[in-house]
C-alpha cells in the first residue's frame, strides 16, 4: 500500500466518521457541512475527470452544476404546484423522486456539455479556458432573463425530495446517499483512469500527435472525458439543490466555476481523491476563517496563490510526496 | 422603435464597445506578449473605478480622479506583476488561472474591508452632464459621446505606439520571439512589467469612465472581464485590432439584440411573451455570435495561432 492509497483511505473514513460522531452526538449542522463536502467533492471528481485526465482546463463547470440544480427545480417545482411540465406532444408531469431526477439532470448536462465541449474544444490552451468561461456565463444571463423559474430570484422547493425505502428530510440519511454516490464516483473514476479509454485519454493530453498516428482522434477522447466530467458535476448539482432546496443563478455563476477548480488544485490535480481533500479543506476553512473573519477570502486567495507558487501537487502531493512513475 | 431610438441605442452599443477595448486590449497585449492569462484584469478594473471615486469625493475634480485611476491601475499592475506574475510566466495555463483567480479573491474582499459592501458613486463633471444635439434633432448624453471620443482617440494612440514607437517595437518583437529581442539586449523582464503596467491603466481608465454612469461596486469588474474574453476570442488573440473590431461587435450584438429581438419577436407572440423570450436570448447572443465565430474560424478574426 502506497502512501497515497492510505491518505485517500484516511479521507473517505473520516468523511464517513465526522457525520456518524456529530449524528450520535445530536450535532445536525456539523451533518450539513459533510453532506456540503461530499456533494461538493463529487462536482470536483466530476470536472478532475476533465481537468485531471484529459488536461482540460474548464472553467465552466458551474453550467453543468446548474443544469443538474435546474433539473432538480424544474422538475419538483412542477410536482409541487401539481401542473405538468409539457402538455404536448406527451404529458410530461414533475417528480419528487431522487432517482428520476438524478437521471434527468445528469442527461441535461450531458447534453449541455456536449454542445459547450463540441465547440470548446475546437481549440486548445487559453482559447479553450476563455471559452468554457464564457459559455458559464451565457447560462448564467440565461438564468436570469428567463423568468419562467424564478429568474434572478431562484426557485424555493419546499419539501426535499424522496428516495424509495429511506426518509431524506433525516440528515444523517441524506448524507448517506450523497456518500454512497460519490463513493460510487471515485470508483467509476479509478476504472476509468485505468481503461483503454483512460489510457487514450491520458496519452492524447501528454502527446497528441502520437495518439493521432495510432487512428485515435483526440478531439473524440477529450469531448467523451468533457461529457462525462459535466454528467457527474450535474449530478452534483442536482444534490446540492437538494441539500438547500433552493436553486438560483448563483448555481452558474463563474465565482461557482472558480470554487469546483479550487478543489479539485487544494486537493491536488489529477489525484483519484484531490477533490475530496480539497473539498474538506474549503468547508473547514469557510467554516473556521469564516467565523474569525468576515473577509476570509483575502486568506483563502493567500492560501491558494501559496499552493499554486510553492506546493504544486495540491493538499495530497503535500503528504505523498510526488505521483508515482505511471504519469 | 423610431429612428431616434434606434440611433440612441447604436450609439450606446459603439461607446460600450469602446470601453470593452480598452479592458481587451491590455488583455490580449499580455497573453500576446508575455503569454499570460490574467483574470485579475477585472479587479484592475475596479482598482481604478475605486480610486477615481475616492479622488473624486475628496477634490472634486473628474480629472483629478481620472488620472488617479490610471496611476493606482498601474501600480498595482506593476506591484502585482513584480510580487506573482512574474512567477508564472514559466508555468502552464493552469498555474495562471488559479493564481489570478486567487487575486480576484485577494483584491475584491481587500476592496470591501477598505471601502466596504455599498456601492460608490462617481458623478459625471457638469461640463459633461447635458445632453447634446446631434445633426436630426437627436439629443444623446453628452458624457457618453465625450467616451466615444475618448475610447477612440485611445485606440488611436495605441496603434500609434505599437506601430511607430521604440517601445512599440520592442512589444512586437516580444510577441514574435522573447529569447532573440533578450538576447539583442533589450531587458525582457522590464519590458514584461510596463506591459502589464500598460494594460492595467487601460483597464482602471475603463473602470473609472464606466463608474461614472454605472455604481462603483466590489465585483463589478469580473462580468466585464468575461466580455473581454469574448472579445479576444472573436479578435484573435493578441492582435490590437482584432480587439477594437471584436469590441465594437460585441457592444452592438448586444445593446441592438436587446433592443430587437423582443421587437422581432413581438410579430407573432403576444407582447409579455416577446419581451421575456427575448431579452432571454438576447442576454446568450454575444455568446452564439462567439460560437458562429469558433465555427467559422476557431483562431479568431484575426489571430494567427489556433
Amino acid at each position: 500500500m502506497t502512501r497515497e492509497t492510505c491518505i485517500n483511505a484516511a479521507l473517505l473514513l473520516g468523511l464517513l466518521a465526522v457525520p456518524l460522531w456529530a449524528w450520535a452526538t445530536d450535532e445536525a449542522f456539523t451533518i450539513t457541512l459533510a453532506t456540503r463536502v461530499a456533494i461538493l467533492a463529487l462536482a470536483g471528481v466530476g470536472l478532475n475527470i476533465a481537468l485531471g485526465l484529459g488536461g482540460l482546463v474548464s472553467l465552466g463547470h458551474a453550467a453543468f452544476f446548474g443544469v443538474g440544480g435546474y433539473a432538480m427545480g424544474i422538475l419538483a417545482s412542477h410536482a409541487q404546484s401539481y401542473t405538468p411540465l409539457a402538455e404536448w406532444p406527451l404529458v410530461i408531469e414533475g417528480s419528487t423522486s431522487m432517482p428520476v431526477i438524478w437521471l434527468v439532470a445528469m442527461l441535461f448536462s450531458a447534453l449541455a456539455a456536449l454542445a459547450v465541449g463540441a465547440l470548446s474544444l475546437r481549440t486548445s490552451g487559453v482559447y479553450f479556458i476563455m471559452i468554457t468561461l464564457a459559455f458559464g456565463q451565457m447560462f448564467y444571463f440565461f438564468a436570469i432573463s428567463w423568468p419562467a423559474y424564478g429568474g434572478e430570484d431562484g426557485l424555493s422547493i419546499y419539501v426535499r425530495n424522496g428516495f424509495p425505502g429511506l426518509n431524506t428530510l433525516d440528515p444523517i440519511q441524506f448524507f448517506g446517499i450523497c456518500f454512497a454516490l460519490l463513493a460510487l464516483a471515485l470508483w467509476l473514476n479509478a476504472r476509468l483512469a485505468r481503461s483503454p479509454f483512460g489510457l487514450a485519454l491520458g496519452a492524447a493530453r501528454q502527446t497528441p500527435a502520437r495518439v493521432e498516428t495510432v487512428g485515435l482522434s483526440p478531439f473524440r477522447l477529450r469531448l467523451t472525458a468533457f461529457v462525462i466530467s459535466g454528467a457527474i458535476t450535474g449530478l452534483a448539482g442536482a444534490l446540492f439543490a437538494d441539500l438547500n432546496r433552493f436553486v438560483s443563478p448563483t448555481m452558474f455563476s463563474w465565482q461557482t466555476s472558480g470554487e469546483i477548480m479550487v478543489f479539485v488544485i487544494l486537493g491536488g490535480v489529477g489525484r483519484l481523491y484531490g477533490p475530496v481533500a480539497g473539498a474538506a479543506l474549503f468547508i473547514t476553512l469557510e467554516h473556521v476563517l469564516g467565523g474569525l473573519s468576515e473577509f476570509w477570502h483575502v486568506y483563502l486567495g493567500l492560501l491558494l496563490l501559496l499552493v499554486v507558487l510553492f506546493a504544486r501537487g495540491g493538499l495530497i502531493g503535500l503528504i505523498a510526496g510526488r505521483q508515482v512513475a505511471h504519469d | 422603435m423610431t429612428l431616434i431610438l434606434f440611433i440612441e441605442q447604436l450609439l450606446n452599443g459603439l461607446q460600450f464597445g469602446v470601453m470593452l477595448f480598452l479592458m481587451a486590449a491590455g488583455l490580449t497585449l499580455v497573453f500576446g506578449v508575455m503569454g499570460l492569462i490574467n483574470l485579475a484584469h477585472g479587479s484592475l478594473y475596479m482598482v481604478g473605478a475605486f480610486a477615481a471615486a475616492a479622488v473624486a469625493g475628496w477634490s472634486g475634480s473628474f480629472l483629478l480622479a481620472l488620472i488617479a485611476a490610471l496611476v493606482a491601475a498601474a501600480a498595482a499592475g506593476a506591484l502585482v506583476e513584480l510580487l506573482v506574475i512574474r512567477r508564472l510566466y514559466d508555468r502552464d495555463h493552469l498555474d495562471q488561472v488559479l493564481a489570478t483567480f486567487a487575486l480576484i479573491l485577494i483584491f475584491s474582499e481587500g476592496t470591501r474591508y477598505l471601502f466596504g459592501s455599498f456601492p460608490l458613486y462617481l458623478n459625471i463633471p457638469d461640463a459633461l452632464s447635458g445632453p447634446v444635439m446631434l445633426p436630426g434633432g437627436i439629443a444623446y448624453p453628452a458624457y457618453r459621446l465625450a467616451l466615444i471620443v475618448i475610447g477612440l482617440a485611445i485606440a488611436a494612440g495605441l496603434f500609434w505606439l505599437i506601430n511607430h514607437t521604440r517601445l512599440g517595437i520592442r512589444i512586437r518583437a516580444g510577441e514574435a520571439d522573447r529569447e532573440m529581442i533578450a538576447a539583442l539586449g533589450v531587458d525582457i523582464s522590464k519590458l514584461y512589467t510596463i506591459v502589464f503596467a500598460l494594460g492595467a491603466a487601460l483597464a482602471g481608465l475603463a473602470g473609472a469612465l464606466v463608474g461614472a454612469i454605472q455604481a462603483v461596486q466590489v465585483g463589478m469588474g469580473e462580468p466585464v472581464l468575461i466580455l473581454a474574453f469574448v472579445v479576444i476570442v472573436i479578435g484573435g488573440i493578441g492582435s490590437i485590432k482584432g480587439a477594437l473590431i471584436g469590441a465594437l461587435m460585441v457592444g452592438l450584438t448586444d445593446t441592438m439584440g436587446g433592443l430587437l429581438l423582443p421587437a422581432l419577436f413581438g410579430l407573432f407572440m403576444d407582447n409579455s411573451a416577446a419581451q421575456a423570450t427575448g431579452s432571454a436570448i438576447a442576454s446568450m447572443l454575444i455568446y452564439i455570435l462567439m460560437a458562429l465565430v469558433l465555427i467559422w474560424r476557431p483562431q479568431g478574426l484575426f489571430g494567427v495561432r489556433a
